[in-house]
């Protein structure tokens, strides 16, 4: 019996350190990667990141194009880069994106009629709630204004005080 | 009653959202160019250099252009399915080899069977970006008009086969 989970120790360690192995051998990969492109022009350079900054990729979805290392964002990085230098300007650029790729390219979706739900949910929802809240503390206080003792409440009120005299009494 | 009952009501609407949500592939992004005339490229052939095919030489008829590349895994998962497709001649398969080496391509074609009447090396992805393909295998479905029908993005499997594109092919046929 000992012998058998010193043999299951052994062979998760094995596992972890295949698991080790592949992990570094995708590091090695991306060191592999081509070195990206250092631009020419450092202007245009930090021009095109402002605006890949705002723009999704469609490969690593929670990553910006810039910060992107996809091969896929590379390229656009290429294509936002060469269209800057044909004097396109950012909103051209955008609406060329957006052309091939979908308003889900953008971080910041457009307002039109599919994403009202978007843009206003969020109001209709606090509405909603401001609503309900109103009416809720409306019909409260209703309720407490219209609500006079009954006799068979008042008289076990005041046997209750009578009960807290006596106690008054006796503890004098 | 009503009190035990509307935080039950609320916990299954929030877990239905929930289930739809979560079952979503966030890789399917619906495409623009749907409905809208397919881009018109030029580019030479994966097998012969010298000539060149241009999308528009396949006005007047419906076709498919099916984006693909040897470095490309889930591509062999889809290739069999197109390799008897073509095989059926149901309707003309263009492969858009996208930004592949030209020996590895031919080779992986030679290897794994080719489907394609043409294929066209895209090497460095310019006429990918025009098509908006993010994530290779894509497949195009394009009209007599050259009009994009249809994409579908990722592998093709029998049900969207038979159940999306071979129904569509036929329409479009008229």
């Amino acid at each position: 019996m000992v012998n058998l989970s010193n043999l299951q120790i052994i062979s998760t360690r094995n596992r972890s350190a295949i698991a080790i192995m592949v992990l570094l051998i995708f590091s090695l990969s991306c060191l592999a990667n081509e070195a990206p492109l250092v631009a020419e022009d450092p202007v245009l350079e930090k021009r095109m990141l402002n605006l890949a900054e705002n723009l999704r990729c469609l490969v690593c979805q929670n990553e910006s194009l810039a910060g992107s290392r996809s091969d896929f964002a590379n390229d656009l990085r290429r294509e936002i880069r060469e269209q800057m230098q044909a004097n396109k300007s950012d909103d051209e650029i955008t609406a060329f994106l957006v052309a091939r790729y979908g308003d889900f390219v953008l971080y910041d979706p457009p307002m039109k009629s599919t994403t009202w739900l978007l843009w206003f949910g969020p109001f209709i929802f606090f509405l909603g709630g401001v609503v309900t809240l109103i009416v809720y503390l409306k019909r409260r206080r209703s309720q407490l204004q219209n609500s006079p003792l009954t006799d068979h409440q008042r008289r076990q009120i005041e046997s209750l005080m009578e009960v807290s005299d006596k106690n008054k009494d006796q503890s004098a | 009653m009503t009190r035990f009952l509307m935080p039950l009501v609320i916990f299954v609407i929030v877990v239905i959202f929930l289930a739809i949500g979560l079952t979503l592939n966030p890789r399917q992004v619906p495409s623009p160019l749907v409905d809208k005339p397919a881009p018109v490229f030029q580019l030479q052939q994966l097998h012969d250099n010298d000539k060149v095919f241009s999308s528009n030489d396949n006005l007047g008829k419906v076709w498919m252009l099916n984006v693909w590349a040897s470095w490309c895994v889930a591509c062999r998962d889809e290739h069999p399915l197109l390799v008897e497709l073509s095989r059926l001649g149901i309707v003309p398969i263009f492969g858009l080899n996208y930004k592949d080496q030209r020996d590895t391509a031919l080779q992986w074609l030679k290897q794994f069977g080719d489907p394609y009447v043409i294929s066209i090396a895209d090497a460095d992805g310019r006429v990918g970006i025009d098509y908006g393909v993010y994530g290779v295998p894509e497949t195009y479905v394009i009209d007599k008009e050259g009009i994009i029908r249809y994409k579908h993005i990722g592998p093709v499997t029998v049900k969207s086969l038979e159940d999306t594109i071979l129904p569509l092919i036929n329409e479009l046929r008229g």
